[in-house]
Formats: C-alpha cells, sequence, structure tokens
C-alpha cells in the first residue's frame, strides 16, 4: 500500500510538471500549428534564473521561491523574443516546414548559449533549496511539502489558464485566432499580438515548471529542457495537441505511467513504458485522448 | 462612401486585379458579378487590407485603406462577411456574436446589438448555446452576417452569400440583404448568382478576368444581352 501510494504521489507530482509544460507546447501549436522545439529550453531558462536569483531573495530574508517571479518575467521575455526573432520573419516568408526547423535551431542556440556563458557553463548548478525536505506521513507512504505545493499550484495555474482562455478578452482573441486568422483580423484583432500574448504566457508556464521541478530535484544543466521538453511534448500529443484539458490530462498519463512502471517493472524501463503508451493510444486513436479531428479545409 | 481607383493587386507573376476602379455612394447596395476567378474575392480582400495593393487607391469617406492596418479598418464601420462565412466553429452562435464586437466596449450596447441580430435572424436565438460548426450552411450565413453586424457598421462587404445555399435560403439570404440595404447600410455584394444579385441592386459591376468589362444601373443590366448571355445563362 505504501509503495503504492508513494507512485501515485511521484506520478502526481510529475505529471503537474509535464503538464505544466504540455500546456506551452500545445497554446503555441493550437496558435500557429508550430511545434515549438525550443520549448523546453525555456524551462532551462527559468532553472538558470532560478539559480541566480533564489539566494538573493533568500539572502533579502525572504522565501526563496518568491523568485519563480523574476523567472517566469525572464522566461516569458525569452519567448516572445524567439517569436519576434526567429519564428516571425520565417512564418512570412516560409512554410510550416522552414518554421520546424528554425525551432529545432532556436533549441540549440539556447542550449549551447548557455553553455558558452562561463556563469552557467557545462556543469550542473545546483539551486539551493527552495521547499526543504519536510512532509507528511499517510499509511506509511511520506507526502513531502514539495510534492503537495506542485500539484496544488500546477492546478491553480491551470484553472486560472482555462478560465482566462474561456472568459477573458484576450482569451477569447487566442482562440479566435487559433481557428481562422483571417476572420480574427475582421472582427478587429491583432494577430501578431494574440501570438506573441500566446508565447509569452506558454514561456511563463514553463518558468513556473522549472521552479517545481527544481524543488525536488536542485540541479541544473543546460540541456535541462530537452529530456523534460520532449516528456511533456509526448504528454501534449498523447492528450491531443492544441488542446488544453487534453494537455493536463496528458501530463498526467504521463507522470503515472513513468511512475508506476518504475516502481513496480524497472526504473531503466520506465521510458520505454511511456513511449508504448503512446504509441498505444496514437493508433487507436491518432488525434489523442482529446484531440479533436478537424480536416484540412479546402 | 467607398471609391477605389486604378486598382491593380498581383499574386506573385499573376495579374489579379487590372486597373480597377469602383464608387459605392452612401446607402447604395452595389453588386459586383464575375465568373469564377474574376477577381471578386480579391477585390473585397484589397478594400479589407487583407491584401495590399501594387497600385491604386481604396478609401472610405476619403480616409486611405491602404495604409489602415486589416485589423482597424472594422474600427472605421466596414465589416466584412467573408466568402465561406467564416464563422468560428468551435465557438458557440452566442461567442461568433461576442467576436463581432470584439473592438466594442459597452455591454449594454453589445447585448442590444445582439437583440438586434436575433431580430433579423430568429434561427440564431434558438441555437444561441450551439456550436457554430454543427450549423447548417444558411445558419452559418446567417451567423457571419450577424456578426458583421454587431459593430453597427455604416457599411457591409459580402462575398458570395449565396454560395452552396438551396434556393430557398438564397431568397431567404437576399430578402435580409434587401432589408439592410432598406435600414440604411451601405453594401457592396460580391455574387456568382448575378440574377439574384442584379434584382436587389442599385448598381452593378461585372468584372471579367481582372477588369471591369461592364457596369452601370442594376435593372439595365438585367436586361443587357451580353450579361443574359455570359452571366445569366439565357
Amino acid at each position: 500500500m505504501s509503495a503504492f501510494l508513494t507512485a501515485l504521489f511521484t506520478g502526481l507530482r510529475l505529471g503537474s510538471i509535464y503538464a505544466l509544460v504540455a500546456l506551452g507546447y500545445t497554446m503555441v501549436y493550437g496558435i500557429i500549428k508550430l511545434i515549438n522545439f525550443a520549448h523546453g529550453d525555456f524551462i532551462m531558462v527559468g532553472g538558470y534564473s532560478l539559480f541566480f536569483v533564489v539566494p538573493i531573495v533568500q539572502r533579502m530574508g525572504m522565501p526563496g521561491w518568491l523568485a519563480v517571479i523574476v523567472a517566469v518575467v525572464i522566461c516569458s521575455v525569452i519567448g516572445m523574443a524567439t517569436e519576434l526573432i526567429a519564428y516571425r520573419p520565417v512564418r512570412k516568408k516560409g512554410t510550416n516546414m522552414t518554421a520546424l526547423i528554425t525551432a529545432i535551431s532556436v533549441s540549440l542556440v539556447l542550449e549551447n548559449l548557455a553553455q558558452a556563458i562561463p556563469a552557467m557553463g557545462p556543469n550542473p548548478r545546483v539551486v539551493n533549496s527552495i521547499f526543504g525536505n519536510e512532509g507528511i506521513s499517510i499509511a506509511g507512504a511520506s507526502l513531502s511539502y514539495v510534492t503537495i505545493i506542485t500539484i496544488v499550484v500546477s492546478a491553480v495555474v491551470m484553472v486560472l489558464l482555462f478560465t482566462f482562455t474561456q472568459k477573458s478578452k484576450t482569451g477569447r482573441a487566442m482562440r479566435a485566432v487559433s481557428e481562422d486568422k483571417q476572420a480574427a483580423t475582421l472582427m478587429g484583432i491583432n494577430v501578431n499580438r494574440t501570438i506573441i500574448t500566446t508565447f509569452g504566457i506558454g514561456a511563463g508556464l514553463a518558468g513556473v515548471a522549472a521552479l517545481m521541478y527544481l524543488a525536488q530535484y536542485p540541479s541544473v544543466t543546460n540541456t535541462m529542457g530537452s529530456t523534460l521538453g520532449l516528456y511533456a511534448f509526448i504528454a501534449a500529443v498523447l492528450g491531443g495537441i492544441g488542446s488544453l484539458p487534453g494537455a493536463m490530462l496528458g501530463g498526467f498519463v504521463i507522470g503515472i505511467v513513468y511512475s508506476f512502471s518504475s516502481a513496480y517493472i524497472s526504473s531503466s524501463l520506465a521510458s520505454a513504458f511511456v513511449f508504448l503508451i503512446l504509441i498505444i493510444v496514437l493508433l487507436v486513436k491518432p488525434t489523442g485522448i482529446l484531440g479533436k479531428n478537424v480536416g484540412e479545409k479546402v | 462612401m467607398l471609391s477605389i481607383s486604378n486598382l491593380n493587386v498581383h499574386y506573385g507573376a499573376i495579374h489579379a486585379l487590372k486597373n480597377v476602379s469602383l464608387e459605392v455612394g452612401d446607402g447604395e447596395l452595389v453588386t459586383l458579378i464575375g465568373a469564377n476567378g474574376a477577381g471578386k474575392t480579391t477585390t473585397l480582400h484589397t478594400i479589407s487590407g487583407l491584401i495590399k495593393a501594387t497600385s491604386g487607391t481604396v478609401t472610405l469617406d476619403g480616409k486611405d485603406l491602404q495604409k489602415t492596418p486589416a485589423n482597424t479598418i472594422i474600427n472605421l464601420g466596414l465589416a466584412h462577411v467573408p466568402e465561406g462565412r467564416h464563422v468560428f466553429s468551435q465557438m458557440t452562435v452566442m461567442e461568433n456574436l461576442y467576436m463581432g464586437a470584439f473592438i466594442m466596449k459597452d455591454k449594454a450596447k453589445i447585448n442590444e446589438n445582439i437583440e438586434m441580430v436575433f431580430e433579423h435572424f430568429p434561427r440564431l436565438k434558438e441555437r444561441s448555446k450551439q456550436l457554430a460548426g454543427t450549423l447548417s450552411g444558411g445558419e452559418q450565413q446567417m451567423l457571419a452576417t450577424g456578426r458583421a453586424l454587431m459593430t453597427n457598421p455604416k457599411m457591409l462587404l459580402m462575398d458570395e452569400p449565396s454560395m452552396g445555399l438551396s434556393p430557398i435560403l438564397v431568397g431567404e439570404i437576399f430578402s435580409i440583404i434587401k432589408e439592410l440595404h432598406e435600414a440604411g447600410i451601405t453594401i457592396l455584394l460580391v455574387e456568382q448568382n448575378a440574377k439574384a444579385a442584379l434584382s436587389i441592386a442599385d448598381r452593378a459591376y461585372v468584372l471579367e478576368t481582372g477588369s471591369i468589362a461592364m457596369s452601370g444601373v442594376a435593372a439595365d443590366l438585367l436586361e443587357d444581352e451580353r450579361v443574359k448571355k455570359a452571366y445569366l445563362g439565357a
């Protein structure tokens, strides 16, 4: 029982982080049909921001997690700059394929830039402890505060995001642009501004995910985003890319599959099970669990 | 109200509009007819700023629309009902109408206009909570038209409102266009259904492979032998 609960708690914690990152993939895909391969690296940007800012905040006598505000802002700025400098010009002139290759290049640039800057460099940087290691015990399984905070914060962020896209004016504009850019323009929506806002929000979520991840595994490397990003991307595809509830669901499914297969089967095979689930779901439902089958319009 | 002069538009090497000039006066219902690929939709897209012209001018009450960003043209009182409706299919009818009022801030006025749209199109009221993608073609046309009316525009651009509709629905849509015209809205109507368009319009232009081939009072064109032969199937 305690092993089961431990695996469940770990799965939910991992799942919350994957879900936050998957939301960024799915929002950008929804609006410009681009798989933003640099999205995982925004987590790395958030990670280094926390590495530098957490000690400063703590020296000022405030709780370290407040540094997440700075991390979110930096991630958002980097996300918006990526759209403005790299993607927008390519989108005007090129095809979907050129945009995709640009995304891969941006990812490489960010990772290698971090490696080249001496203060970051290729070696792992250890972040000060953010929430501590305390926790409570339920039926023999320990449940750390980090896990509780991660799950609660992610849930709150997701509810806020969902409400934002459904009810707010900017959220409505985002949905309109993702469906039909021409019609959105005719309604008076500034399409480019809406796209850049989406990048800002998506990258900001990666900043929150960085805090949650580092609270458990306090080591930042320049490639930390590629693995985490890959799992989150799988989560987005599994849930149905383009769908916000799909990204959340996909994140939790991946987190739980990963944690249960490493607890009960083999920790070295856990990744294989994640891919196995992805393949099975896509064979049965190619658009993902909650994805809608939207045929190409003629 | 709307004045186009010597408009030229190119798609790469293709010269889509050649020196097109046309006028739409205050309160007029003018129709632009022509065959597939003649450049009718291109003309409307250029007016709305979705396409930039190579040369020529488009002015609305003296304001140069070529220099106005496409997403701010609706603020000048010009609304566009695009070809193929382009409703937001994943949104409800109600949300689509709210999208039509995107530039408006006054909530009371928005709700008043929704009621106005429901008066014109009672069918939309019955379906207000339904996703727009699940509506029939005729209902989607009504929704696209209603959405364009949300800002109380002084001028409407309508692109092929009868496309793909049954004869009964075509009649219904055209009687609504007539109603809107009688209510004082200036309309530029693009149609392949030349007979129906000429029957309700004040004036008409005939577009042939990117150039204006004929123009005149709609009733006269309806009797013109050339128009009859080429567009009315007589």
